[in-house]
């Protein structure tokens, strides 16, 4: 195979990371509306929580998609 | 398509531009001190407006005083108490004094994302080194103050307690690479966010442009959207670097998990 088109595969399959970030960041918004009809006064307390989490999970997708480009212009 | 197209250095065969162009550093004023380079950049330049932008929001809005502010002073007021609260929810009344730090550090990489979003600006925080330059000190920082306040017992933040005896080797290595790692954490999350979603909104302009008039509208659509999100996203990484800074700076302080 060349070298080209095995560190464009490469870089395709890094972007795969990003199925992580899509499963996390459904899942914390998903509990936190789960969480906030059953008990809608205790919601306003965790937002902050929520961006938070909403942020470290979406952060760990784009780990995966820094791999991509470095693949791409670094080697 | 962003891959395929950054791969081609400069967009060539498709026409379309390359999305990474933006992220280019030219130099303004060339210059060079003791061998190194140290020209003044469209970086540095953008750095300078940030804390300019900043400053004088903070000056102006603060120079009234008035004990019922206005709206500007309201904002002002609100940054102030948005910081305030974080550091005393995350670090207690013993990381206040901390506080200018933390709100300098607020301010500063929101005033660099927000700049951002303004069409045809740079982006600083989307260059790797910049925000491990930010990383870094804060790393540094909170070690030092670590070791200051509890002397070589704040070595025991890497021996987890309540662990079997045995295990102990294992987690205290593992403790001490997860606390290595944190720069590297914090200063990839910031850089990764920014540069995907300026890239992102590139490809879209780039469509927005290729489909034309007749198709153009739906990419155009998503991009408005997406904007929207980008602003969100520049506010929340600036929030988020505060909030993990303050979480370690409350690690090093207090010492519990």
């Amino acid at each position: 195979m060349e070298a080209e088109a095995a560190k464009l595969i490469g870089a395709g399959l890094a972007s795969i990371a990003l199925v992580g970030a899509g499963i996390g960041i459904g899942t914390i918004f998903g509990n936190y509306l789960a969480g906030a009809l059953r008990n809608p006064s205790a919601a306003q307390g965790q937002f902050a929580n929520l961006l938070l989490g909403f942020a470290l999970a979406e952060a760990t997708g784009l780990f995966g998609l820094v791999v991509a480009l470095i693949i791409l212009f670094v080697f | 398509m962003a891959n395929e197209q950054a791969g081609e250095h400069g967009g060539g065969s498709t026409g379309m531009p390359d999305p990474m162009h933006q992220f280019e550093i030219k130099r303004i004023l060339p210059l060079e001190i003791f061998g190194v380079d140290a020209s003044f950049t469209n970086a540095s330049l953008f750095m300078v407006l940030a804390v300019i932008t900043a400053s004088a929001f903070l000056l102006m809005s603060t120079s009234g005083r008035s004990l019922v502010p206005g709206r500007l002073q309201s904002v002002a007021e609100m940054a102030y108490e948005f910081v305030a609260n974080m550091v005393r929810e995350n670090v207690g009344t013993a990381g206040m004094k901390y506080f200018p730090f933390v709100f300098s550090l607020f301010i500063f990489i929101l005033a660099c994302n927000m700049l951002g979003m303004i069409p045809y600006t740079f982006t600083v925080t989307s260059h790797i080194i910049v925000t491990f330059a930010l990383a870094a000190v804060v790393f540094i920082g909170v070690t030092i103050i670590g070791f200051a306040r509890h002397g070589i017992g704040f070595l025991k933040f890497f021996v987890p307690s309540g662990v079997p005896a045995a295990l102990l080797p294992l987690l205290v290595v593992i403790e001490v690479i997860s606390y290595l790692t944190r720069p590297i954490s914090l200063s990839v999350r910031l850089f990764a966010n920014m540069m995907a979603g300026h890239t992102m909104l590139k490809v879209f302009g780039a469509f927005v442009v290729g489909l034309g008039a007749l198709g153009g509208w739906a990419p155009l659509g998503f991009m408005v959207a997406f904007t929207g999100l980008e602003i969100l996203v520049a506010f929340l990484q600036a929030y988020v670097f505060a909030i993990l800074t303050c979480i370690y700076l409350n690690d090093a302080i207090h010492m519990h998990h």
